[in-house]
């Protein structure tokens, strides 16, 4: 009798740990399929406008990217101090179109109907450049623009 | 005599599978961008037909509001040099027209969902007119404006008819609201001042 309430000497169990890599994975697999990787290395250097209506841009798969901003590499050779930015090269204004239609074929059925330009701008870009990048995107039917700005 | 001997296949060691795939984790956290992009949604009209072009629409003056920025940024309204704060009222007045004044734009009378038979100001015109030298900035400012004036009325007409703020109502209400408080707005090609402008524009190259 004695020796049944005698304490066991029991180990504390080792913990379980043959889960934990597939734990982490699942957080690994969700964070990679929610970010995005930046793909462009800017050439342009700019500065966004602030605003006190700016709203988050929502659907970034369906996100194209147009920046205007000085040149990162002072190479004043054509005496140009703004310049265009599509993907990862510098452009030109008739570029624009041709690069819109490639965004739109790689685009899914359901981004190609809510398609948004949006535009990165630097502040002291005259207004000529910007006038002349909405016309393009007029005549390529992209009208969804996005003034890219920060919060005030 | 040829019976397989069981052997015991050693258990793999996959200690150190959390670490890796914490690495992984980390660098995804690290490289990827989380920050998010905000800005000034705009819908541009659809590009112009020649034909179209001549076809002039005739507005009669009082639903027009003429705002010009010029080749040094400055922002004037009909005329009358103003600032985007100042702005954004003279647009919400002018887009309201509370009290009827007939100098401000008219209104007609429309079937909207929830509102039945109202007043809807879908005359008023604001013509936008820039320079080429005309900054981003203080055209981004003056479209900022623009937005937080109609922004500044809807919320009102939600608030008033439904009770709640315009970013907690349905889909429906907001087009509702729209329908009283359309934005019409036109912009016009950009003047140019100078000869230099078109090198400017980026048109060169």
């Amino acid at each position: 009798m004695r020796g049944y309430f005698k304490r066991k000497e029991h180990e504390v169990p080792e913990l379980n740990t043959s889960s934990l890599p597939d734990l982490i994975f699942t957080v690994l697999f969700f964070f990679m399929i929610v970010t995005h990787m930046r793909d462009v290395d800017l050439k342009v250097k700019y500065q966004v406008p602030q605003g006190n209506e700016v709203e988050k841009v929502e659907h970034k798969s369906s996100v194209t990217y147009i920046y205007i901003g000085r040149s990162k590499t002072p190479d004043a050779k054509d005496g140009q101090t703004f310049y265009i930015q599509l993907n990862n090269k510098l452009a030109t204004l008739d570029d624009i179109q041709t690069f819109i239609e490639k965004e739109k074929e790689s685009m899914s059925e359901e981004d190609r109907a809510r398609m948004t330009v949006s535009i990165k701008a630097d502040k002291d870009v005259p207004m000529g450049i910007i006038a002349d990048v909405k016309e393009r995107l007029q005549q390529s039917f992209a009208l969804k623009i996005n003034y890219s700005a920060t919060e005030k | 005599m040829f019976e397989r001997r069981r052997k015991k296949v050693p258990g793999l060691n996959t200690t150190s599978t959390a670490d890796i795939s914490f690495m992984l984790l980390i660098f995804f956290l690290v490289t990827s961008s989380m920050d998010t992009d905000k800005g000034l949604p705009r819908q541009l009209p659809p590009p112009q037909q020649e034909q179209q072009k001549e076809v002039e629409l005739k507005v009669k003056e009082r639903n027009v509001m003429e705002i010009r920025i010029d080749a040094d940024n400055q922002l004037t309204c009909n005329g009358e040099p103003t600032t985007p704060e100042a702005l954004k009222e003279r647009i919400a007045d002018f887009v309201a027209n509370t009290a009827n004044d007939p100098t401000l734009p008219e209104k007609s009378i429309r079937e909207v969902n929830y509102f039945g038979r109202c007043e809807v100001s879908d005359r008023h015109v604001l013509s936008i007119q820039v320079d080429r030298q005309t900054s981003y900035d203080a055209y981004f400012q003056m479209q900022d404006a623009i937005v937080g004036a109609y922004k500044q009325l809807r919320n009102q007409l939600a608030l008033r008819k439904f009770g709640k703020p315009l970013s907690r109502c349905t889909r429906d209400e907001r087009e509702a609201i729209g329908m009283v408080y359309p934005q019409r707005i036109s912009e016009e090609a950009p003047t140019a001042t100078e000869g230099d402008a078109d090198q400017k524009g980026g048109k060169k190259s």
